[in-house]
């Protein structure tokens, strides 16, 4: 019997790692049942997860799990009585969020035990590495060809074209590097992958240098994520003790080694060639292309970048072939992409799917719709680079031609869900806040840009909008777009642009009405008590951090909106709901 | 609160710079050792790097001032990172800054008077199917609400007394 606890970041985040300490303490010394962890399978809104095979490998799948739960657990499984585990079993709707998925890059997350090679290669691990050896490195840029397989960072780039363009690239030595500065706020498919299949990642990444003939191969993580690093030490270490990376891979002539540099903490280190400025120690700025990375990039040698998730499709496609991918997904746009689903989402988590499903049929059939059976208002797609794309259009395919035509982009895959009480323009406001502080400042348009779209945004929310802002953050959009070097000055409008397009109504009621119809902008709000309602328990008056409210015992209180901060303490204080907030 | 070399002997950082030395584009994980050695990065330290890597000082600061990771300033014994990413945002962790700046008297960037308690925003943690979410140490806490927040700080005042 083996039980499997899930400690991905978010799992042990919701205390998966006190339950594995809880567990390896009482069932030290039972021989018949076997202890492991597994990383993040991407069913988050169930953490913590624990999976139980029997003798016979059938999977029982415990959810929210407790820590005072753990005794229960370990004293089923020792007496063999698993039907007493039931009560914590996953339902057969929330078994449906992985059921209507399909899983490529990540088809061993959640499954295997990332700190064990051996689990990988039984899962037919660097199977297509030593398939792709026996190939020709233009063969296997062939079949990335047919696959259609296109950059998941966030640009959609075909990847064969940039491996053809690094292989055919003159200047020795060259570099193979990954992006694994996943910056995106709301999106963490790339943590998923290295923290719960690192192999994956490798092997994808081996196949890719042998085919764009690179020695050299580097993995640029984001700081943030230490699990992450720490996990591809070990994978590293691993590999190379089994001979899969080093000196004459499989013994083959092609040698390389594989080295992880971790990111200091800058968005625009995403971008390719700041990434590649960090790599060498500099401040990220992006530079001027072309020359592209292929023909110029880490110290000015022939360079190919790609994402984690773009690599972890890699070694599947070698195996079942290019054709296989190509079959899944749309014309434009082939094989599956992860989302991340949060927000006001009911089953938020990781999500893979084939391309050309709809909005609605992720949100709605896989995540289970909004929570709290709220009305959905619209969805943010591909972080503060992308835009917000309304609930009418809930049943556009996810396609990256579909979503550009909608001002939004396909992105990295953050799908962030909005119900009635999101406000849009506050929503713009933040994502510019974001964009503002992470400009690297090399391109005005975007330093000053931003800057001053973020202060007319701030200036709409407190209720100090002019008539003229709309069309002037509109201008100045455009401007910035067309003045900045790179994909984060090209982007960091889309979430005003589409959020006027879509709701402008919103940007005129806070201008001309200074109102805010989702109750967000707290200066635009006004706080009264219903005089029907109140009791007169003085409740909200003794709270009250500003004495703004008057009105003696059992009689109607009153708020003097001169005084009011509008903290809402009242408002979460009152037992009778006579505080209406407008 | 100024941060100096008092706060470690600098040949702590000799080992670290006889490693890098030789590899160039090495800066950026000198001043990771570094901090993690220090806590921070004092001028001191900045002048030694600068000296050892032959990098000018006016580069060495550049580019510990570009990334949101340098710290010029000590921390204090808890760092806490609030998580400010999208899904975050949406599921209010505005009210989760309020109840730390209420508890604590601290805003982004700064460290309580007690010297106990530092407030760092950060962009995303990753771990959004928790939001809102907040790291101390090595914690990640989730789901939070305003209320819960002011016990997990105060929690950990009652640990240091």
């Amino acid at each position: 019997m083996r039980i499997v606890v899930g400690q991905g970041s978010c799992g042990i985040a919701a205390g998966a790692s006190k339950i594995y300490l809880r567990l390896e303490d009482i069932l030290k010394d039972q021989t018949s049942v076997l202890l492991e962890v597994t990383g993040c399978v991407g069913m988050c809104f169930l953490e913590p997860i624990v999976d139980i095979y029997d003798k016979s490998g059938n999977l029982k799948r415990l959810v929210r799990v407790k820590e005072e739960d753990v005794e229960r657990i370990a004293d089923s499984l020792i007496s063999e009585n698993l039907h007493l585990l039931n009560d914590l079993e996953i339902s057969d709707a929330e078994d449906e969020f992985l059921q209507k998925q399909t899983r490529i890059s990540l088809k061993n997350c959640g499954i295997i035990n990332p700190e064990s090679i051996e689990d990988y290669i039984e899962k037919d691990g660097y199977k297509a590495l030593e398939k792709a050896l026996s190939l020709d490195p233009q063969e296997i840029i062939e079949i990335i060809k047919t696959s259609g397989l296109s950059g998941r960072g966030g640009a959609g780039f075909p990847t064969w074209f940039k491996w053809n363009a690094a292989r055919e690239s003159e200047g020795q030595p060259k570099y193979l590097i990954c992006n694994a500065d996943e910056g995106d706020p709301g999106a963490f498919m790339d943590r998923a992958i290295l923290e719960g299949d690192p192999h994956a990642l490798l092997e994808g990444m081996l196949i890719a240098a042998y085919s764009i003939g690179a020695r050299q191969a580097l993995i640029y993580v984001r700081a943030e994520y230490p699990l992450a690093i720490q996990r591809l030490q070990n994978a590293i270490k691993q590999a190379e003790e089994k001979g899969y990376l080093g000196k004459n891979i499989l013994k083959s002539d092609f040698s390389c080694d594989i080295s992880i540099k971790a990111g200091a903490g800058a968005f625009v280190c995403g971008e390719e060639t700041a990434l590649i400025e960090s790599l060498e120690g500099n401040r990220g700025m992006p530079r001027l292309k072309p020359p592209f990375p292929a023909q110029s990039g880490y110290w000015r040698k022939p360079s190919n970048i790609n994402n984690v998730e773009t690599f972890a499709n890699v070694p599947w496609i070698i195996l079942k072939g290019g054709q296989a991918f190509s079959d899944l997904g749309t014309e434009d746009s082939k094989g599956t992409k992860v989302f991340a689903l949060t927000g006001k989402i009911e089953r938020g988590g990781l999500v893979e799917i084939p391309m050309g499903k709809t909005l609605n049929q992720v949100i709605f059939d896989i995540g289970g719709g909004i929570r709290e059976g709220a009305e959905f208002k619209g969805v943010q797609m591909g972080g503060p680079s992308g835009g917000c794309i309304p609930a009418e259009l809930g049943d556009t395919i996810i396609d990256y031609k579909a979503l550009n035509a909608t001002g939004a982009i396909m992105g990295s895959g953050g799908m962030v869900v909005m119900d009635q009480d999101t406000c849009m323009v506050s929503m713009a406001k933040f994502f510019l806040e974001f964009t503002a502080k992470e400009s690297c400042g090399k391109c005005i348009h975007c330093r000053i840009g931003t800057k001053r779209l973020l202060e007319i945004l701030e200036r709409i929310c407190d209720g100090h909008g002019k008539d003229g802002d709309i069309e002037l953050l509109e201008s100045l959009s455009t401007e910035i777009k067309s003045g900045s070097l790179c994909g984060l000055g090209q982007t960091a409008p889309n979430p005003v642009l589409s959020t006027i397009k879509y709701f402008r109504d919103e940007y005129e009621a806070h201008i001309y009405e200074k109102r805010c119809p989702a109750g967000e902008c707290t200066a635009l709000l006004t706080y009264t008590i219903d005089p029907v309602k109140c009791t007169g328990c003085t409740l909200c008056k003794r709270k009250c951090p500003v004495d703004a409210i008057e009105g003696d015992v059992r009689q109607p209180h009153i708020i003097d909106n001169e005084l009011c901060i509008k903290c809402g303490e009242c408002y979460d204080v009152c037992r009778f709901d006579a505080v209406i907030v407008r | 609160m100024q941060c100096n070399s008092s706060l470690g002997d600098l040949t702590l950082l000799d080992n670290v710079l006889e490693e890098y030395k030789t590899k160039p584009g090495s800066l950026v994980t000198v001043l990771q050792e570094a901090q993690e050695l220090f806590g921070c990065l004092p001028p001191d330290v900045i002048y030694k790097i600068s000296d050892s890597l032959q990098i000018p000082p006016a580069r060495v600061f550049g580019v510990a001032t570009f990334y949101t990771q340098f710290r010029f300033s000590p921390v204090g014994k808890y760092l806490i990172l609030l998580c400010q990413g999208t899904a975050c945002h949406v599921n209010g962790s505005k009210k989760i800054e309020d109840a730390i700046r209420e508890e604590l008297g601290i805003s982004d960037g700064q460290t309580s008077d007690d010297g106990l308690f530092t407030l760092t925003n950060v962009a995303c943690l990753g771990c959004c199917s928790l939001s809102p979410v907040m790291m101390i140490n090595d914690e990640t806490y989730g789901n939070l609400t305003p209320d819960q927040t002011k016990e997990i700080i105060r929690s950990l005042k009652e640990v240091k007394e």
